[in-house]
C-alpha cells in the first residue's frame, strides 16, 4: 500500500459536487483529478504547463493542473471537462461547435482547448478572433492547424 | 455512375462526440484490477559498454516490485523491424542517450519512476558518432557494419555528365534540414495483460497494431494466436506511432510476463523526446541542368539521412526520399545516390512525408535558383517542366490520367494572385521599408502506399458484419489516429451497402479480428482498407439489393422498373423500403450477412539495382504558394498565408480533408521556421515544449485550400491518399518566399531569424 507521509483533508467542489477526501499533500492537481477522482478526460501532455492538455477551471479560471498542487483547490470550485455541460444538461455550445466545425481530430488536446475557451468566453463573451488566438496560445494542437478550433470558438460566442 | 449518398459529403466525425466530452479512452486512461506500473531506466550517455545493472538502492522504494532486463527476454533479443539491429533491451552496449536499458515495475507510476532513477548502471564510455557526414568518412569509428551505412539507393538514367556539359544553365547547392519531433499530444504508452492461457493482451496507442503483434510475439516467444493487440484511441501519430509503439508495448509485455500482473507503461514527455523516433535530419547536394529554353535536362543528387543509433525504418524512409529526390519533373538524365548513416543519437523513422520533405526542401529551393538563372518566373519554369499524364518519372514510370499536377499549379497561381504579386514586387525592388513581403512556390508529387520497397506489406483486410437489427460492424487493420479513418471508412461501407451512415460503426483495430493489414502509414488507409471494405461488402450488397428488389416487387412495384438505392432507402415504381426491413428479410432468408475482404496493391516493377521501374501504384500531387513578411532588422519571418491545391483523387469527406490539409500545412510551417531540436556532445539539449518551439494559434497562417479531384480508377470511389502530402511542400515555398521578400537564400531548415539576418548581412 502507498504510504501517506503527509496527509491532507481536502474539501472542494468538483463539477458541482461537494467532494471531501484525504490525500497525500505532495500530489499534483492533475494526479488528484486523474487518479484519486478517476476523471480521465483531463490529459497529461507534457507535465510542464506548456501544452494545456491538463487544463481545468478553478474558480472559473483555466489552469494547467499539472503545475498546481492538489491542496491548492481546497475550498475552491473546480470544473473538469466532465463538468462542462449546456444549460439543458446536454452538450455545451463549445462542444457542439467543436464537433460541427471539425475542430476535433485526435482529440487529446480537445478537453483542454474547450476548458480554455470556456474560461475566455465566461470572462469575455464577445472575445474577438485576435483575443481568442491570444488566449489559446497556451494550448498546443498538433492535428488541426488551429483554423477550425478558432472558428469553433467564434461560433460558440453568445450561445448558452 | 450512380449518385453517391455518403462519399463526397462532410458527414460528422464518428469519434468527435466522445472526444469532446472527455470520454474517449486513451491508453493512459485505462485501468485494470491489480495493475502495476513500469518506468524505464535510460542510458545517460551516447555510447556505453554496460558493465552492471543493480537495483539494490531501488528496492528500498516503497511499492517496488522488480527489475526487468534483457535476461528476462524469452524470445530472441531482436526487435523485428526492417534490419533487426535493435535489441528489445541492450545486453552489452547501449547506443544512444535515452535508450531503455532496463525497466522497473512498481505499485504506482510514481514509485516506478523514483525506483528507476535509483537503479545503478555501471558503464564505460565508448567513442561515439554525432555527425552523419563524418560517420560516412573512411576513418570514422564504426558503429554499424564496416561503413556506418544502414542503407543506400541509386536511381540512374541517361548520361548525366554529358547533359551537364551541354547545359545552358545549371544550379547547384548544398541544403540541410534539422530533426522534427512528432509532438503528438498523447505520449507513447501501452498496457499489457497476461492471459490465463499464457498469452498476452496488449492495449497500445499505435498506428501499426500488427507491428506491435510481431514484436510482442517475438519478445515473449509466443505464437501469434496467443497475442492480441487492441489499439486504444490514439492521440496523434504522424508517423511517430508507426514503429516505436511496438518497442514500448514489448517492454510492457516483458514486465507483465515477469510479474504475472497487468502492467501499464506510459511515457513522460521528456523520455518521449529522447528515445522515440523523429524526422531524420537531412543533408543534400543537388544540381540541376537546363537547356537554353529552360527545359530541365539533368539532375544529380547526393542525399544523406541521419539515421541515429539503430536502423529501424531508415531504409524505407530513405527509399521514398530517393524515388522523389528529383521533384515532379520530366528529366531525361538522372543520377541520384542516397545514404542513411548511423550515429549515436535517437533512432529516426517515420514522420509525415517519410524522407520526402528534407529532399523536397532542397530540390524545390534549387528549382527557384535555376529559374532565376534561366530568367524565368518560377511558376512558368515549373509549368514548362512538370509531369503530365503519359509522361515518365525519373524511375521511368509512365503516369496515368490521374495526374492533375499542372491544374493544381495553375489553381494556386490564380488564387494566390501570383502573377500580379511577382510583377508588383519586381517593379519596386527598393521600396521595402523595415518589413518586406514576398511570395514563394513549390510543387510536389507523392507515391501513395508503400511502393516497391514495401510491396510485401501492401495489403489490407476487412470484416463487414450486419447484425440482425441492421446495425453494421466493420473491422479493419488500419488505425484511427486522429486523421479520420473511422469516419471515412464508415462512409465507404455505408455507400457500398446503402446502409444509413449512422448505423455503421468501424472499430478500432483488434489484431485477432482481421488479418495483418500492414501499417497505417503512407497515406494508404483510405485506399487499402477502403478497397478491402468494398470487397467485403460487395457480396453482401448483392444479397441485400436482390432481397430489396424481391420485397419491392412483392409490394407491387413492377419488376420491369429500375430500382434505385440512396441514403439507406430502396425505391422502385413509387414504392420504397428501408435498409432495416431489407436486412430483417435477409436474416429471415438465412442469407450470409458477414464477409471478409482483402485488397492487395498491384505489382510494382521497380528494380533496386538502377532505380528504374514503377515505384508506386499511384501518385498524389500538391502545389503551395506561401506569402511571408520578413523583418529586415531582425530576420524574423511571419508566414501570412498559404494557398494550396491538391490532386488526391476523389475526396471522401471534404471537411475532414480540409482539416488534414490545414494540419499538415501548419506542421510543415512549424518545421520550416520554428522547430529546432539540438544535440550537444551526443546529448539532446531541449527535450521539452519549453525549448522546442511549436507553432501556436498566434503563428497560424491563413489557409486557402483547393482540391482538384482526378479520379483514380483503382481507388475506393476513385480516391487516392491525402494524409502526408500537405506537409511536404511548405518549407521550400516559405524559403522561396523569404528569398522573394528580401533576397536572402537560406539553405537550411529551420529558417531561423539569425540565418536570414546573416544571409542579408553577409550574403
Amino acid at each position: 500500500m502507498k504510504q501517506l507521509e503527509n496527509t491532507f483533508k481536502l474539501a472542494c467542489l468538483v463539477n458541482g459536487k461537494r467532494t471531501e477526501l484525504e490525500i497525500d499533500s505532495s500530489r499534483s492537481l492533475l494526479d488528484l483529478i486523474r487518479e484519486d477522482l478517476g476523471l480521465k478526460g483531463t490529459k497529461e501532455g507534457c507535465g510542464e504547463g506548456e501544452c494545456g492538455a491538463c487544463m481545468v477551471l478553478v474558480d472559473g479560471r483555466a489552469v494547467n493542473s499539472c503545475l498546481m498542487m492538489a491542496v491548492q483547490v481546497h475550498g475552491k470550485e473546480m470544473v473538469t471537462i466532465e463538468g462542462i455541460k449546456g444549460k439543458d444538461g446536454g452538450l455545451h455550445p463549445l462542444q457542439k461547435t467543436f464537433i460541427a466545425e471539425g475542430a476535433v481530430q485526435c482529440g487529446f488536446c480537445t478537453p483542454g482547448l474547450i476548458i480554455a475557451s470556456e474560461a475566455l468566453l465566461r470572462r469575455n463573451p464577445k472575445a474577438t478572433l485576435e483575443e481568442i488566438k491570444l488566449e489559446l496560445t497556451g494550448n498546443l494542437c498538433r492535428c488541426t492547424g488551429y483554423e477550425k478550433v478558432l472558428s469553433a470558438v467564434e461560433k460558440a460566442r453568445g450561445k448558452k | 455512375m450512380e449518385k453517391l449518398s455518403y462519399v463526397g459529403k462532410s458527414l460528422p466525425r464518428k469519434d468527435a462526440l466522445i472526444k469532446a466530452v472527455g470520454a474517449a479512452q486513451y491508453a493512459g486512461d485505462r485501468e485494470f484490477a491489480g495493475m502495476l506500473h513500469a518506468a524505464a531506466v535510460r542510458s545517460p550517455r551516447p555510447r556505453i559498454k554496460i558493465l552492471s545493472i543493480s537495483d539494490t538502492a531501488a528496492r528500498r522504494v516503497p511499492g517496488y516490485v522488480t527489475l526487468v532486463t534483457y535476461k528476462d527476454i524469452k524470445g530472441v533479443n531482436k526487435w523485428p523491424v526492417v534490419l533487426q539491429d535493435y535489441p528489445f533491451l541492450p545486453e552489452k552496449e547501449s547506443r544512444f542517450a535515452g535508450e531503455t536499458i532496463a525497466l522497473v515495475v512498481a505499485q504506482t507510476a510514481r514509485a516506478a519512476k523514483k525506483a528507476a532513477a535509483l537503479v545503478e548502471v555501471k558503464y564505460k564510455e565508448l567513442p561515439f558518432l554525432e555527425e552523419p557526414l563524418k560517420a560516412l568518412e573512411k576513418d570514422a569509428v564504426k558503429i554499424y557494419g564496416d561503413d556506418n551505412v544502414f542503407s543506400s539507393f541509386v536511381i540512374k538514367k541517361g548520361s548525366v555528365d554529358e547533359a551537364f556539359k551541354k547545359a545552358a544553365f545549371t544550379a547547384e547547392g548544398e541544403f540541410s534540414t534539422n530533426y522534427q519531433v512528432h509532438a503528438y499530444l498523447e505520449t507513447q504508452g501501452a498496457i499489457a495483460l497476461p492471459e490465463s492461457d499464457g498469452g498476452m493482451t496488449v492495449h497500445s496507442t499505435t498506428q501499426c497494431p500488427f507491428y506491435v503483434l510481431d514484436a510482442v510475439a517475438a519478445a515473449l516467444s509466443l505464437p501469434y494466436h496467443k497475442v492480441k493487440i487492441l489499439q486504444t484511441v490514439t492521440g496523434g501519430g504522424f508517423g511517430g506511432k508507426e514503429d516505436v509503439p511496438a518497442l514500448v508495448a514489448s517492454h510492457a509485455a516483458l514486465c507483465a510476463a515477469k510479474t504475472g500482473r497487468p502492467v501499464k507503461l506510459i511515457y513522460g514527455r521528456k523520455e518521449d523526446f529522447q528515445s522515440m523516433s523523429k524526422r531524420h535530419p537531412g543533408w543534400a547536394r543537388v544540381a540541376y541542368a537546363a537547356d537554353k529554353n529552360g527545359k530541365l535536362t539533368a539532375c544529380r543528387v547526393k542525399y544523406v539521412l541521419d539515421g541515429g543509433a539503430y536502423s529501424t525504418l531508415s531504409p524505407i524512409v530513405l527509399w521514398r526520399g530517393t524515388v522523389h529526390a528529383a521533384g515532379p519533373y520530366k528529366i531525361a538524365n538522372v543520377d541520384i545516390k542516397t545514404y542513411a548513416a548511423a550515429t549515436n543519437k535517437v533512432p529516426c523513422g517515420a514522420f509525415r512525408g517519410f524522407g520526402q520533405p528534407q529532399i523536397c526542401f532542397a530540390q524545390e529551393s534549387l528549382i527557384d535558383e535555376l529559374a532565376e538563372k534561366v530568367g524565368m518566373d518560377p511558376v512558368q519554369f515549373r509549368l514548362k517542366n512538370l509531369l503530365e499524364p503519359g509522361d515518365r518519372t525519373v524511375t521511368g514510370q509512365k503516369l496515368n490520367s490521374s495526374c492533375g499536377l499542372k491544374e493544381i499549379v495553375q489553381a494556386v497561381r490564380k488564387k494566390s494572385g501570383w502573377d500580379k504579386k511577382i510583377k508588383d514586387r519586381r517593379s519596386k525592388p527598393e521600396d521595402r521599408g523595415d518589413v518586406a513581403t514576398g511570395i514563394g512556390f513549390s510543387a510536389v508529387y507523392y507515391g501513395v502506399g508503400l511502393g516497391a520497397k514495401g510491396r510485401y506489406l501492401d495489403r489490407a483486410g476487412a470484416f463487414v458484419n450486419i447484425y440482425k437489427d441492421s446495425s453494421v460492424g466493420v473491422n479493419v487493420g488500419n488505425a484511427e489516429m486522429g486523421q479520420g479513418a473511422l469516419t471515412v471508412l464508415a462512409q465507404i461501407a455505408a455507400e457500398t451497402l446503402n446502409a444509413p451512415y449512422e448505423s455503421v460503426k468501424v472499430e478500432e483495430v483488434d489484431s485477432s479480428k482481421v488479418p495483418d493489414s500492414g501499417p497505417t502509414v503512407a497515406s494508404r488507409t483510405t485506399l487499402m482498407s477502403g478497397n478491402a471494405i468494398i470487397e467485403a461488402a460487395t457480396p453482401i450488397r448483392e444479397r441485400i439489393f436482390k432481397t430489396a428488389f424481391d420485397l419491392l416487387t412483392a409490394m407491387g412495384a413492377g419488376a420491369s422498373q429500375k430500382m434505385t438505392a440512396c441514403g439507406g432507402l430502396f425505391s422502385m415504381g413509387g414504392k420504397s423500403i428501408d435498409f432495416k426491413k431489407v436486412v430483417a428479410e435477409c436474416w429471415f432468408r438465412r442469407l450470409k450477412m458477414s464477409e471478409q475482404g482483402w485488397y492487395a496493391a498491384p505489382r510494382t516493377t521497380f528494380k533496386m539495382e538502377d532505380g528504374q521501374g514503377d515505384a508506386y501504384v499511384i501518385y498524389s500531387y500538391s502545389a503551395d504558394a506561401a506569402e511571408v513578411e520578413v523583418d529586415l532588422k531582425t530576420g524574423a519571418v511571419k508566414v501570412i498565408k498559404i494557398w494550396a491545391a491538391y490532386d488526391v483523387g476523389k475526396i471522401v469527406n471534404p471537411r475532414l480533408a480540409v482539416g488534414q490539409a490545414q494540419g499538415g500545412i501548419l506542421q510543415g510551417m512549424s518545421w520550416a521556421v520554428f522547430e529546432n531540436l539540438t544535440y550537444r556532445n551526443g546529448i539532446m539539449v531541449n527535450p521539452n515544449f519549453t525549448d522546442y518551439v511549436l507553432a501556436t494559434t498566434a503563428d497560424k497562417p491563413e489557409y486557402d485550400i483547393t482540391f482538384i479531384e482526378k479520379p483514380y480508377a483503382e481507388g475506393p470511389y476513385k480516391a487516392k491518399g491525402l494524409g502526408e502530402i500537405p506537409l511536404i511542400g511548405v518549407a521550400p515555398a516559405v524559403a522561396n518566399a523569404i528569398k522573394n521578400a528580401c533576397g536572402a537564400r537560406v539553405r537550411s531548415v529551420p529558417l531561423l531569424p539569425e540565418k536570414i539576418w546573416k544571409a542579408l548581412k553577409v550574403g
